[in-house]
Parts: structure tokens; C-alpha cells; sequence
């Protein structure tokens, strides 16, 4: 089973031979568990100590795991769910059922009920392996729904020693089963593991969606093969990388890091304690190759940032020197200017005293290539952590493209571009101003969805959604939402993700929503980081009871207006954005939440919905008002529903425009 | 109920603190792998009940049989070290301790310690330190607090301290698992979570468990049995849905016309 893992000596495990013959991802990992039997796969924390599995162990628990599944009936084409979170099990599931032929379909492991519920029944899964009693509890309440679904396996027992549902049984179990199902069928899973081709489905994501139900994203085993070596091959990763693999099974990134650039190219992947751990885990494991949406590098920033307000003077005035010298020589950096001699020895000072600890603190000492995908990135948060000497890239690309699409380039980095398209695709931008591609990695199709399919894939290009523009260099930079998009009343470009973009680089913002199509002004609706504006009003001795109070607090006001029109100041600069100035806000009375669908389980803002929910918040922006009054439902993490009722307080950037404004 | 002999019988005890007659000729048996909710108003004298299970009060009359045998004398440390194990109403962690050290106290009794030895870090005493460590990790991971093994347990919120006590009493492996008012002052989520915890440590170590609660739909959810205590006697005991259906329960919780 579990045992430290010796890195043999040989030349076998650097050279990853492309062979034909090794065109799915159970074949390759068969060939790991030969070429480098004793080297790190998968890690686990587990009981506080990190669990090493080599590749061989990968291998044997995902055949033993295949077995079981195969006594059970499995057949090639079956659906099988997974959910939980990132956990070794539930990848060699995933691997057994491609190993039988089957698709895995993960799901997002805090999905409720009833988006499981569409899920399984729309994939006519038949299969589920989960993690715990929690998701057991969800698939069995909407058990009556999905008729189809007839195994649920699940891994970790506790609290389920008294469930007697048909069909339910523990992952031990299965594997018990299997061996008896081993003994009678010798050389059963291999057989099946030849019998799969490079054609065959290997996944199907099911796409939160920022509207409208969720589509199935169809993958073959190409599509995630092609995508993963062009990758591996640019980047330069090796069989010795290690990854945190801490964001959902569900999304395209986790499958394309955690999984498929795993096995092809054989490097380990780390499984976090719980999600509660990760920052902690990150520290431990030193991560040499590390991905993270924007919200998490502002999360990072934000802990940063409060840790440095709670500093004591003289530290505190250090390190803002030297974050204020690494910005000044990143900046030379990347216009490939040089470096004047001071802030040379200056940075190198810095290194010691700053950069090096702090990158230590966080976890990102070993880092060679960090990616930031998912959503926009602002500049400034880039700027920030590669200033501190992380290597951190954007990349574009989405659940229809196997996850990648392009990837900004070592040594040729600019920050507001998501880089140049990866070898083998094509990039070309609509007379719409939409970004089209075309690469080996375009998905399938969608799953019992040949509408929305037609609608996207049109003669191989994909319609990404994205207006974009391409710029001299061939670099790829995404402006926004193609839909979201628009002009004010006097025909300023107005794109709303830029300024909540800008909005949210402030440590006090955690999420923000611009308005302004079609309207004199444009408007935003701010949501607090309860954490940092917290810790704020603490240290101004500023009582308060709840994130509702906190937001109407003048004094929170007031700081937020002189981060908006911080932001006001810096759209100065850019000739095309320059009338889109926020003119209105308003703090949120509660916090968005994916329970009340108002951001999706990725954490994007749905737009329309919240136009929608929070119209008189929007029309009281455009009105005279001062104060409106709302009245919203909200969710519970157990489903039930409740009233929130509060006093908003319109707001402008600062007092003088606000008694301008008014009129 | 299991049949046989119960696992605790306390058997017509009666407690009085100067003229205040705290429990009056009360008896409650608690069979094996049974969960027992004790509910009652305010004073009815449940924790003072609780008390003289564990040992902190000793009764002027009655008997307690633990396991068969009349251990109504014994102190508390003695109580302890048969199997039974407790949680306060009122939180009582070792505040500036981390997390994993305060459990780790809830080992001490099958610690078996010689100081020289633990001084030195060596041989048993380095052995029976993992070994106990190893036990209180899967502890941690049942109750799900990975995420604070390091944090001073005073830093923790409420609702999360409770769990630390929970895990503390856990780490000695008891017999008997008395929980006092274990949901107090949590939110709806907070005491879900609890009860589940409460029916996970019932069904995974079939830990016999006797707790006081005042949320009735807690107690009505949870448990196998309802005692019921009104000013220090004992008004019913029987199936959740019997109690609630009894008058004198009824009365004393909604109150009726004292004359």
C-alpha cells in the first residue's frame, strides 16, 4: 500500500515515449506503474501524515477499484458519478471506470440536491463512487428522481455503519467483490483496457454555467492527450513536479493538472487534508507547479496584506519599501528595460529581508510555474506576486478546449494578456470582436445536447464567449463576457468584469457588480471582505454586529468610496474606458452566495440573475434616492429559506461628488 | 432496550446543597449502546445529576452501580479512569494549550508515564507518545478539525470549542459518554453538525452516551430514551414520542395553574 516512495536511478523516467500504442490514459498509467513502479503518484494527507502512493500502487488500487466495478455489471459506456473532494479514491475510480470502457462524470462536491440531482439523472449515471456519508445523504434523497442510477460506493464509512439502502456499499467492499470477480476472470480489466481507443470518451464536465442549466462537456481521451503533452512540451514539466490538487474534481483545470498532465508526464499530485487545511498543506508540500483562480491569489493577497496592517511599525514600513522596490523593478522587468544599479542591490536586499520569507510563509518557495485561470485577473494582483519573484502566467481556455487554450510564455509576459494560443491551436477573432479557436482539445460535443453543440462548434472553430482582441505580438487579450459588453447611454465601451476586476484588488472588496448598459452612468454593487473590513473596523474600535451592519456603517462607506475612486483615478489612463467611471455604489446587505445562485459554484457573478433579484438596488442607484429598502430570500447550506430584510445606503466615490451628483 | 443489566444504574439517589433539595430519590438506568436524553427546566437538577455520575458530588442517600458494581463513592479521577467521560456546560479547555495538546490530555489516563523516560524522549516513552497521537489523529479526523490541530483552543470559536471537548472526551475511550448541554448557544447549523457527530461516535464506536439538552427537537431526534427531571425528581422516562404525549411533562414545560 502506502510506503515512501525511492526515485530509482534510471534515464527511463525522464524520456515519456509518445508511443501510439499508449493512446488512453489507463494504458499510460500501466506504463508508469513499468517505467517508474517506485516514484510518487498521488499523496494524501491523511490522519495528519502525508501518505505517499507510487505509480505502481496508483495503478493496482485503480485495477482493484475495476474489479469491483466490473462484478457489479459495468459496461463500456456506462456513466459513473464521482463526488468529494479531491481524494486519491475517487482519481483511481475514475481511472477503473475508463479502464472498463466507462466515462466518469465528476460533480461539484458542494453541489445541493437538486443540481445533483440534474446531473446524475441527465448523464443516466448508473454508477456513483462518493467520498462520505454527506454525499451519500444527497444521492439517496434524489434517488427516486434518477431511476437509472443503481450503485452508490462510497469511501470513507463513517456514520454509515446503519444505512441498509439497496445497492450502497463501502469502497472496501467492492473491492472485496472484486477480488472474487478477479479470481474467476483472470486478465479481465486488461483485456478491456486494450479494448479502448484514443476515440473513446474519457470524460464528461458538466459546466456550472452562468446560465441556464448545466451542459455536459464531452472529452475523448485525444482531446485531453493532445492538449496535456502540447502543455508539458511548452512549459517544460517533468515527472518531478508536484501539485496541490485542491480545486474541484469537477472543473476542467483539476482534470487537466491533477490528472491528465499527471499521468502523461508523471509527476505527483498532492491531495489536501480537508478544504479548510489548504493553505497550511500548500506550505508543507511546496508546490514546484501551482494553479489558482484569481480569487484565491486575492484571498492570498488579502491574508498578506491584513497580516502586514497587524505588524508592527517598523516592520510594517520595511516591507512596504521593499514590495514598493520589487514593483518598480518588475515593472522594468517586463518592458525589458534595465534595472538601474540601486534597485538592483536594493531587490537583492529585499530577497532576504521580504521576498524570501514571505514567499516561504506562503507556501511558494519551490515554484516554477504558477497559473492563474478561470476568470480575469487584474494587473496589479499579477504584478504582485510576480514582483515577489513567483512565476505566475495567465491562462485562457475553458472546459470546451480540455482547459487550455493559451498560456503566457516564460520570458514573455504581459500582464494584461493571457499569453500566446499553445502549439496546435488556432486562435482568429470574429467581425463581432469574439474569440474563436480551433485545436486538437475541442471537446466533443455536449451531452444529449446537439442544440447547444451546433450553437458552439461551428466547422471545428469553437464560439468561446469572449471578446477579445489579438495584438501585434499574437497575444491573446480577453476584454470580457462577449454578452456583457456594452456602451452607455452616450456610447462609452463599458465592460463591466475590467472595473469589478479593479474594484476587487482591494483587499476590502471581495466581490463586486458593475451596471451601466444603456444607462448615463455606470454603477456598482459592492460586496465587503467581511475578514479584512472586520479586522479594519476592529482596529478603529467600530462596533458592529453582522456583515449587514458592518455595510451600512458610514465609516466602511467612506472606505470604500476612496477605493472606488481609486479605481476612477486609474481609468484615466485608458483611452477607451476613460468615461466609464463609477459614479454610484452601494454595499451589499449580504454576501453573494451560490446557495441563492446569485455567483456559481466557481464563484462567477450571474448577471442576469442579480439584475434581476436586485433591480430596485439597481434603480435606486440611478435615482435620487439615499436609501433603499430590500427584502431578499436567501438559502441555507440545508436548503431551508429565509427573509433577509435591510436600509441600503446609495453612496458615491467621495462626498463632494456625491452632493454633485444628487443635485 | 438491550435486556440484561444496565450499564449505569443509578438507583433512588438524593442530593441537597444546604436546605436546597437538589435531587430527590432519583433512579435512571442506562442499558448498553444506549443513547439517554436528560431534559428538564431550569434547576430541575440535571447537571447536579451528572455530577454525581462522574463523581464531582456524592449522593447523601442512594447507590450508583457502574458495570455491576457500587461505585457510589468514588472520586473523580476514579470515575474517569472506568470509562467514563464527560463534556461542561461551560467550556473547559486548557485555553492557551493548541488544539491537538488538549486532546492529547484525554489520553493522560492510559498514559502509562515515567518521568525520566518522557524527559528524555526515549524508547517507550517516545513509542507510547506516537501511539497515543496516532489514536487522538483519527479523533481529529472523525470530528473534522483538521484545520485547527494547531490553534490555541481559546482562540476557537464557541461552537468549535464544544467539538475540542467532545474530541477530548473521545481520546479516553469511554464506556459512558456524558455530554452536558453539548448544542448550548450553537446556531441550526452548528447543532446539526453536532448531532451528527453525537449519532456518528453512537454508531461507529457504539459509545453509550447520556446527555442534557434543551433543544426538544434535538433531544427528540437523537435519542433512544427521555428522562425527564423537575425539580429534582424524576417526572418520566420512556421513548421520545411517550414523553411528549405525558401530561406531567407537558405541565412542567408549559406550566400549569399553581394554586
Amino acid at each position: 500500500m502506502s510506503h515512501t516512495a525511492v526515485p530509482r536511478p534510471s534515464a527511463s523516467v525522464e524520456a515519456s515515449p509518445l508511443d501510439a500504442a499508449l493512446d488512453t490514459f489507463p494504458k499510460l498509467v500501466l506504463d508508469n506503474a513499468q517505467r517508474m513502479p517506485g516514484r510518487p503518484a498521488i499523496r494524501e494527507k491523511d490522519y495528519g501524515i502525508w501518505q505517499t502512493y507510487t505509480w505502481r500502487d496508483y495503478a493496482d488500487r485503480a485495477h482493484a477499484i475495476a474489479l469491483g466495478l466490473a462484478s457489479l455489471g459495468f459496461a463500456r459506456g456506462d456513466k459513473i458519478a464521482i463526488v468529494g473532494d479531491n481524494r486519491p479514491q475517487l482519481y483511481w475510480a475514475m481511472l477503473a471506470s475508463q479502464a472498463l470502457g466507462g466515462v466518469p462524470v465528476p460533480l461539484y462536491q458542494d453541489s445541493i440536491e437538486r443540481e445533483m440531482q440534474y446531473v446524475v439523472e441527465h448523464a443516466e449515471a448508473r454508477f456513483a463512487v462518493v467520498e462520505d456519508q454527506e454525499q451519500v445523504d444527497k444521492l439517496l434523497s434524489v434517488r427516486a428522481q434518477c431511476p437509472k442510477l443503481e450503485h452508490v460506493i462510497y469511501d470513507d464509512p463513517r456514520g454509515l455503519g446503519r444505512y441498509r439502502d439497496a445497492g450502497l456499499l463501502s469502497l472496501a467492499d467492492l473491492e472485496a467483490r472484486g477480488r472474487a470477480f478477479g479470481a474467476a476472470h483472470p486478465d479481465y480489466v486488461e483485456a478491456e483496457v486494450a479494448r479502448g481507443a484514443a476515440g473513446d470518451l474519457a470524460i464528461i464536465l458538466y459546466t456550472s454555467g452562468t446560465t441556464g442549466q448545466p451542459k455536459g462537456t464531452m472529452l475523448s481521451h485525444r482531446n485531453l492527450l493532445a492538449t496535456a503533452k502540447a502543455a508539458i512540451a511548452q512549459e517544460g514539466l517533468t515527472a518531478n513536479e508536484e501539485v496541490l490538487a485542491y480545486l474541484p474534481m469537477a472543473w476542467a483545470g483539476d482534470h487537466m493538472f491533477s490528472y491528465a498532465q499527471s499521468i502523461v508526464a508523471g509527476f505527483t499530485t498532492n491531495c489536501p487534508e480537508s478544504a479548510a487545511t489548504v493553505l497550511h498543506d500548500l506550505r508543507e508540500i511546496g508546490p514546484t507547479y501551482f494553479f489558482a483562480p484569481p480569487r484565491i491569489w486575492e484571498a492570498i493577497l488579502t491574508s498578506v496584506t491584513i497580516r502586514i496592517e497587524d505588524a508592527s511599525a517598523p516592520k510594517r514600513a520595511m516591507v512596504r519599501f521593499f514590495l514598493a522596490v520589487a514593483r518598480r523593478v518588475e515593472e522594468r522587468r517586463l518592458a525589458r528595460r534595465p534595472v538601474p544599479p540601486v534597485d538592483r542591490l536594493l531587490y537583492a536586499l529585499g530577497q532576504v529581508l521580504v521576498y524570501g520569507p514571505l514567499r516561504d510563509n506562503l507556501g511558494m518557495r519551490r515554484i516554477r510555474i504558477a497559473y492563474t485561470a478561470g476568470e480575469a485577473i487584474s494587473p496589479e494582483l499579477l504584478g504582485f506576486y510576480r514582483s515577489l519573484g513567483v512565476n505566475v502566467k495567465q491562462v485562457y481556455g475553458m472546459t470546451e478546449s480540455s482547459a487550455l487554450v493559451s498560456i503566457q510564455r516564460d520570458g514573455d509576459v504581459k500582464l494584461d494578456t493571457v499569453g500566446t494560443p499553445l502549439p496546435g491551436v488556432e486562435v482568429r477573432i470574429s467581425d463581432a470582436g469574439e474569440v474563436l479557436y480551433r485545436s486538437p482539445g475541442v471537446f466533443v460535443g455536449y451531452y444529449k445536447n446537439p442544440a447547444a453543440t451546433g450553437e458552439t462548434l461551428d466547422g471545428g472553430w469553437v464560439h468561446s464567449g469572449d471578446a477579445g482582441v489579438l495584438d501585434r505580438d499574437g497575444h491573446l487579450k480577453i476584454i470580457d463576457r462577449a454578452r456583457d459588453v456594452g456602451r452607455l447611454a452616450d456610447g462609452t465601451l463599458f465592460a463591466p468584469k475590467y472595473l469589478e476586476n479593479k474594484l476587487k484588488f482591494s483587499p476590502f472588496i471581495k466581490e463586486a457588480v458593475c451596471v451601466g448598459a444603456g444607462r448615463p452612468y455606470v454603477a456598482a454593487l459592492v460586496n465587503l471582505d467581511l475578514g479584512s473590513v472586520g479586522g479594519w473596523a476592529e482596529r478603529r474600535n467600530l462596533a458592529y454586529t453582522s456583515y449587514t451592519d458592518l455595510s451600512q456603517k458610514r465609516e466602511v462607506q467612506d472606505l470604500i468610496g476612496a477605493e472606488v475612486a481609486r479605481v476612477n483615478a486609474s481609468l484615466r489612463d485608458d483611452e477607451a474606458l476613460r468615461g466609464a467611471e463609477i459614479r454610484r455604489f452601494l454595499l451589499l446587505h449580504k454576501e453573494l452566495d451560490p446557495d441563492d445562485q446569485e455567483i456559481t459554484r466557481t464563484r462567477k457573478v450571474r448577471r442576469g440573475f442579480i439584475a434581476e433579484k436586485y433591480a430596485p438596488l439597481i434603480e435606486a442607484l440611478y435615482s435620487d434616492a439615499e436609501y433603499v429598502k430590500v427584502e431578499v430570500q436567501v438559502t441555507y447550506e440545508d436548503g431551508r429559506t429565509g427573509t433577509v430584510r435591510a436600509e441600503v445606503r446609495i453612496c458615491a466615490p467621495d462626498a463632494a461628488v456625491a452632493g454633485a451628483s444628487r443635485r | 432496550m438491550t435486556g440484561g443489566e444496565p450499564l449505569l444504574s443509578v438507583q433512588g439517589i438524593s442530593v441537597a446543597f444546604g436546605a436546597v433539595q437538589a435531587l430527590a430519590g432519583v433512579s435512571l438506568d442506562i442499558a448498553r449502546g444506549e443513547i439517554v436524553a436528560i431534559i428538564g427546566p431550569n434547576g430541575a437538577g440535571k447537571t447536579t445529576l451528572l455530577n454525581v455520575i462522574s463523581g464531582f458530588y456524592h449522593p447523601y442517600e442512594g447507590r450508583i452501580l457502574f458495570q455491576g458494581r457500587d461505585r457510589t463513592r468514588l472520586r473523580p479521577f476514579e470515575v474517569a479512569s472506568l470509562g467514563i467521560a464527560r463534556t461542561f456546560q461551560n467550556v473547559a479547555l486548557f485555553k492557551g494549550m493548541s488544539v491537538l495538546d488538549n486532546i492529547m490530555t484525554g489520553r493522560l489516563l492510559k498514559m502509562r508515564g515515567s518521568f525520566l523516560l518522557d524527559a528524555a524522549w526515549w524508547g517507550p516513552a517516545r513509542r507510547q507518545e506516537l501511539e497515543h497521537r496516532a489514536f487522538v489523529e483519527r479523533i481529529i479526523d472523525f470530528l473534522e478539525i483538521q484545520a485547527i490541530r494547531k490553534t490555541p483552543a481559546g482562540r476557537l470559536p464557541y461552537g468549535l470549542q464544544k467539538r475540542v471537548e467532545l474530541a477530548r472526551a473521545l481520546a479516553a475511550e469511554p464506556t459512558l459518554l456524558l455530554l452536558d448541554e453539548p448544542m448550548a448557544g450553537m446556531n441550526v447549523e452548528e447543532k446539526e453538525d453536532m448531532c451528527r457527530f453525537i449519532l456518528d461516535v453512537h454508531g461507529d464506536f457504539g459509545t453509550t452516551i447520556a446527555l442534557i439538552e434543551h433543544d426538544m427537537s434535538v433531544v427528540m431526534d437523537v435519542s433512544d430514551r427521555v428522562a425527564v427531571l423537575d425539580y429534582g425528581r424524576k417526572i418520566a422516562d420512556g421513548t421520545p414520542d411517550a414523553v411528549r404525549a405525558d401530561p406531567a411533562v407537558m405541565d412542567a414545560y408549559l406550566g400549569v395553574a399553581h394554586v
